[in-house]
């Protein structure tokens, strides 16, 4: 578990992070998002004690970090994936930092074929492509078989097989009772990985739910009918699969029956639809509308026409 | 496979736990397995053993009574003739383990692993000081005893055994240690590399130099604690009025390498990594 209590984070006289309260539970993935500059790595070295909170807490397993006997057996990290010395090999790297807490040589070959290392092991990371870079991350991160696994942009320059193994891993991880938390700045993709999404932008949390919850407000994946008759159309269209939600006085959501049935069904019982449209909004767009406000550093034409 | 290997937890988690000694042995690892530490060691070992030979070869006798430098007389100067460039390439060799961690990033991963962070800068220090002192003490040995051969038929001849010698070869790798521990100081303090050598080179090389600019009585008091005229110190077989005695230059470079590296602790652990 992770607990971040009105955590406030200043250089100077910007601030990064802006009092900051959230909890990261254990059990589940999740999903730490915002739009590039919003605070999140910023957030993250904070809760591993490499940058020192202007106010406010943070604990790790309710003591801070620092106060572990064994911090990689609590929480293991991947920062910037370039957190490794380009002229040691894969093998020397990790044997570093197991030797720093005891851990064994068997347990540093387990994560090295974990991550799918083996045939690169004795290679110089510094000759790694960014995936392999971040397979190294990730192998480093679970060396301490950690309660918490905590992830900065995990997938960035995987290619789609080391998506898809980042995804697995990290359920695979969740399902054990493990605490996940990993950030994007790409909703539809943490979408795919995560229960639980914590948004932030300019360091402030801007929402705090779950996916499904986000999808439900997002507009669902559902049908936007508009009638004059809402309430019968509601009880028409009623049944064990269909969810209805209304956000307007004539307008409902139907969630779980495609249009074409809707309107035939409506037609059946002679009520009147004015419009019958299903829902395009995607995730990303709810995500680009929540953090619009807060986008550190949005394209303007204007601007740039003025400047030139 | 894969989830046999990540459920090995639970009820038999194993107790793994930080300690000194650890970050002591993790240390040692990280300098071994960089090519830069082999490459740089080997260097200033190469420099002293292949300069003191050199120059000891080229002794003449005579160059002594006309005026030569005072310290260009004796066997054991001869044989640390290299001595000024391998304090630049031991230094250097500091400021790579301790600075190098910043620029390549390295250091999240340490202090990840280490949050206590001090244990981190002690054990770099330790490391680099036992292993530059034991390897260029074994060069300056092998400096002396080569130089010896070409030696032996002239007016200036020493034995190992004789008062002195040990004293000042041993003084050589002391000093070599230091200003490597110096150098790790300096990494550290600076987090760059460039600045790191900068600063080092100025003061072994440059520095001494520019005392001269002093008034007298200044200069006069200062320059004998600078790390370089402390190393000459410890090498000299016989005291002189303008250089300390060597328990006092042992002192003042042991001075210079734990002011740096309390400096550098405390920016170490006050700062964000």
């Amino acid at each position: 578990m992770i607990e971040v209590q009105q955590l406030t984070k200043r250089y100077g006289d910007k601030t990064a992070v802006d009092n900051l309260t959230f909890t990261v539970r254990p059990g589940r993935v999740t999903g730490f998002l915002g739009p590039n500059g919003a605070g999140k790595s910023t957030t993250m070295r904070m809760i591993i004690g490499l940058d020192r909170p202007t106010s406010g807490t943070v604990t790790v397993n309710s003591k801070r970090y620092a106060q572990h006997r064994a911090p990689l057996q609590e929480i293991g990290s991947l920062l910037e994936a370039r957190s490794v010395h380009p002229g040691r090999t894969a093998l020397a790297h990790l044997m570093a930092l197991a030797h720093t807490h005891g851990i064994p040589r068997h347990r540093v070959d387990e994560v090295i074929e974990l991550a799918g290392l083996t045939s690169v092991a004795h290679k110089r990371a510094g000759a790694f492509s960014l995936g392999m870079g971040q397979r190294l991350g990730i192998a480093a991160a679970l060396l301490g078989d950690p309660e918490i696994i905590m992830l900065d942009e995990p997938v960035n320059g995987l290619d789609p097989e080391g998506v898809l193994w980042v995804r697995n891993l990290l359920s695979g991880l969740a399902a054990e009772g493990r605490t996940v938390m990993l950030s994007s700045h790409l909703m539809s993709e943490t979408a795919l990985i995560a229960d639980q999404l914590v948004v932030i932008g300019r360091g402030r949390l801007l929402a705090d739910t779950t996916v499904e919850e986000f999808i439900q407000r997002a507009g669902g994946r559902g049908v936007k009918v508009a009638t004059t008759e809402p309430e019968r159309l509601r009880a028409a269209l009623s049944g064990p699969e269909v969810t209805i939600t209304s956000t307007d006085a004539q307008e409902l959501v139907v969630d779980g029956m495609d249009s074409r049935r809707i309107g035939v069904t409506a037609a059946q019982h002679g009520i009147p639809l004015y419009e019958l449209t299903p829902q395009t909004v995607s995730l990303e767009e709810a995500f680009m509308e929540l953090t619009s406000d807060v986008v550190e550093y949005q394209s303007s034409t204007a601007t740039t026409l003025k400047a030139a | 496979m894969t989830t046999t290997t990540i459920t090995s937890r639970q009820g038999d988690r194993a107790p793994y736990r930080v300690t000194v000694w650890r970050v002591l042995r993790s240390e040692w690892s990280k300098f071994w397995s960089v090519r830069s530490s082999w490459v740089t060691l080997g260097l200033s070992v190469v420099v002293l053993v292949a300069i003191g030979t050199i120059a000891s070869a080229a002794y003449s006798p005579g160059t002594a009574d006309t005026g030569g430098p005072p310290l260009g007389d004796s066997p054991v100067a001869l044989a640390l003739t290299g001595m000024t460039f391998a304090a630049l390439a031991v230094g250097v060799l500091g400021v790579l383990v301790s600075a190098g961690e910043y620029s390549t990033g390295m250091i999240r991963s340490t202090l990840a692993a280490v949050p206590k962070r001090l244990p981190v800068l002690w054990s770099k220090g330790l490391v680099l000081g036992v292993v530059t002192a034991g390897v260029t003490a074994a060069g300056a040995l092998a400096a002396f005893q080569l130089g010896g051969l070409t030696l032996k038929d002239t007016d200036i001849t020493l034995a190992l055994g004789d008062d002195g010698v040990l004293r000042a070869l041993t003084g050589a790798g002391l000093y070599l240690g230091l200003i490597g521990v110096w150098g790790v100081a300096l990494g550290a303090l600076l987090r760059s590399t460039p600045s790191g050598i900068a600063v080092l080179v100025s003061v072994l090389l440059i520095v001494p130099g520019l005392t001269s600019l002093l008034p007298d009585s200044v200069g006069d008091a200062v320059t004998p604690y600078l790390p370089s005229k402390a190393g000459e110190s410890l090498t000299a077989l016989h005291g002189s009025a303008d250089l300390l005695a060597p328990g006092a230059a042992l002192a003042a470079l042991a001075g210079w390498a734990v002011l740096t590296l309390t400096m550098a602790g405390v920016r170490l652990t006050r700062t964000d990594a």
